[in-house]
């Protein structure tokens, strides 16, 4: 449940009744803010995580680097002049990597965009609507929740993929196809948590007053009750980002995703492990990488739902 | 609790239905036949293949065709398990027991998908059995010790290896399991499915991401029973601690991670795809990707119709088994 008042326990004691402190009161946002700053593993992860989204957008343009050019020796190891060595073509890896991370965290955030939509009306719509219809969008996700619906979006990937070569649509096509499969599926725990969210704010005063003021259901449900929501959102959001990445780096791993020229995280770690009895760091850099965005990932998550005090059960 | 089943297992047949119409429209509306090779056909003999495999036909009398070819005739489940080729291996014969006939590859001539998936299930199954195991005999154990000590460097461990199974993915994890174990130490295999010893590294690949979140569920469902009452109750009539553990507090703790095996065999099934393909497994999941980008259209639905009929029947099992395991769900409905 989101605090909807400041916690009594902040309120400034009676004492020094300076009108000044009194009305400042505590925000939730505030509040949220400061317990996250106190979680030095989240305050890590996400410092991390800005640095990287800096690093893979300003760092290549900055230095230079090339994502294609085979410029230097093959095989070399890490060292100076190249920080994650060069592959078999003689391309830095490093501007590889960095490359592949702009691809994957595109399409990881453009995907989590997608599945929020989709998760966020569809739970919201269910939990506030009731009855028959809440079973019925419930059960739907029950199904789809215990399918193999990556099967699914493999074929969905071969199907736009022979489409795109019939009408010679680039390699973006390639990549919305990627977000909005992938997104298509990554929806179910937030529909889940949001429509449990919906269930117990539709109840309260605010909502009814709404109603009292003769507003449609529409506008109650995407002005009043939404932004209420906004941190148990925000919380598996970022609980969603490494699901996404784990999905989009598994197919490109298949062939099935990122398409060359471009690269992404998942191509770079297959290419890397067919190399691997003899040029570890093909696979090492790349993978290091991508651990360490999901374990990021994973603890900003955490640290954010503690700090926001989301308690909600995934049913 | 038998009406409980029938309900499931009705409830399954739409669910069924839908998927098998979603997979054959989907396949049906690519572009680019299945015939379509590095050079055109001459469009007699195109048309011969057409005529030959039905394809001529009005799509809704293929999609007619195909449903009743589905649906189950006969029930001799033992007939999986029959050996009549003597060949050494189960004959997963699909149509001898149950009728369902997946109809002929497209690609691979002279073949019945019931054959390529007879050729290759078992190994995909072995793999997810095996995986499954791994994760639940490593899982387990390390969710209740890290429940029963509590903020011990037992518990720290239970974490860490939670969080390193989340974080490094199969795809990661399996090459440099190879590289330590096949290469530099030379105890396995580095690929392939033939001696008993093979199956050890695939397995481990893809059961530890899952033995990583059973731990983390066994724990906090652990947790949550040492809690109660009863444990309490247990303790005062002098029970060791061992039968409190093992007897009271687990299967209530077990919960959580029972309901989490319907989604963990989903995982394991799709996960078995990358897994198939670095250690070089003549698996399903290598037949289903290569069907996709080949346009074995009754390849690529047959194989998706399977794997959703195995997780729908392994998601009612895992219903009957939650419900045994919990006595407060017997009495709703």
């Amino acid at each position: 449940m989101l605090r909807l008042s400041p916690n009594p326990d902040r309120l400034p004691s009676p004492a020094p009744l300076d009108p000044a402190t009194l009305e400042r009161g505590s925000s939730l946002g505030r509040d949220a803010w400061r317990r996250l700053r106190k979680n030095r593993l989240a305050v890590v992860s996400g410092l991390f995580l800005i640095a990287l989204l800096v690093a893979c957008t300003a760092l290549p343009g900055l230095l230079g680097l090339s994502f294609s050019a085979a410029d230097a020796e093959q095989f070399l190891p890490p060292g100076a002049g190249h920080w994650f060595g060069t592959d078999l073509l003689g391309r830095d890896v490093f501007a590889r990597v960095m490359f592949g991370c702009r691809i994957s965290l595109a399409v990881a955030l453009a995907a989590t965009v997608v599945s929020i939509t989709i998760g966020v009306s569809w739970g919201a719509i269910a939990g506030y609507a009731g009855g028959k219809l809440d079973t019925a969008m419930m059960r739907v996700v029950d199904i789809v929740y215990s399918l193999p619906f990556t099967l699914f979006v493999i074929l969905l990937l071969v199907f736009t993929d022979s489409l795109a070569k019939r009408f010679q649509l680039g390699p973006t096509w390639n990549l919305l196809v990627l977000f909005v499969a992938i997104g298509a599926v990554e929806w179910l725990t937030m529909a889940r948590i949001v429509r449990g969210q919906v269930q117990s704010l539709k109840r309260m005063e605010f909502v009814e007053a709404a109603r009292t003021l003769g507003l449609g259901h529409g506008r109650i449900i995407f002005r009043h009750l939404l932004p209420n929501l906004l941190g148990t959102v925000i919380v598996y959001t970022t609980l969603t980002i490494p699901g996404v990445m784990l999905l989009e780096a598994f197919l490109s791993f298949l062939g099935l995703g990122v398409k060359p020229p471009m690269s992404s995280l998942g191509t770079l770690i297959y290419d890397g492990q067919l190399e691997i009895e003899t040029h570890l760091w093909l696979l090492l850099c790349p993978g290091a990488v991508f651990s360490l965005t999901l374990l990021a990932l994973n603890f900003l998550g955490d640290g954010l739902r503690d700090a926001l005090d989301v308690r909600a059960s995934a049913d | 609790m038998l009406r409980f089943v029938l309900r499931r297992l009705l409830e399954s047949i739409p669910v069924m239905f839908l998927i098998v119409t979603a997979a054959f429209f989907m396949v049906r509306f690519v572009p680019g036949g299945p015939f379509l090779g590095e050079k055109a056909l001459p469009p007699e003999v195109q048309h011969n293949l057409e005529a030959h495999y039905g394809l001529d036909q009005p799509l809704w009398r293929q999609y007619a065709t195909y449903l009743g070819n589905l649906c189950p005739k006969r029930f001799a489940p033992q007939r999986l398990f029959a050996d009549l080729d003597r060949d050494d291996r189960w004959d997963f014969d699909l149509n001898a027991a149950f009728g369902i006939n997946f109809g002929p590859s497209l690609k691979y001539a002279n073949r019945t998908v019931n054959e390529i998936i007879a050729g290759a299930l078992p190994y995909s199954l072995e793999l997810g059995l095996w995986s499954l195991l791994v994760a639940l005999a490593l899982g387990i154990p390390l969710g209740v010790l890290a429940a029963v000590r509590r903020n011990t460097w037992l518990d720290y461990l239970c974490s860490g290896v939670s969080l390193f199974g989340i974080c490094v993915p199969t795809f990661v994890l399996g090459p440099l399991l190879v590289l330590a174990f096949a290469v530099h130490l030379q105890r396995f295999n580095a690929s392939g499915w033939n001696e008993p010893l093979d199956r050890v590294l695939p397995s481990l690949t893809l059961g530890l991401v899952y033995a990583a979140y059973v731990a983390r569920l066994t724990r906090g469902g652990m947790l949550e029973m040492l809690g109660q009452d009863f444990i309490r109750t247990a303790r005062a009539k002098g029970a060791s601690e061992t039968r409190i553990v093992l007897r009271h507090a687990l299967q209530g703790g077990m919960l959580p991670v029972v309901s989490y095996l319907g989604p963990a065999a989903a995982g394991i099934l799709t996960g078995s795809f990358v897994i198939e393909r670095i250690f070089q497994i003549p698996g399903l999941g290598r037949e289903f990707v290569n069907s996709a980008f080949n346009r074995d259209h009754p390849l690529v639905v047959g194989t998706v119709v399977l794997y959703a009929g195995a997780i729908v029947f392994f998601n009612l099992v895992v219903d009957v088994a939650q419900v045994w395991l919990n006595p407060k769900l017997r009495f709703e409905d």
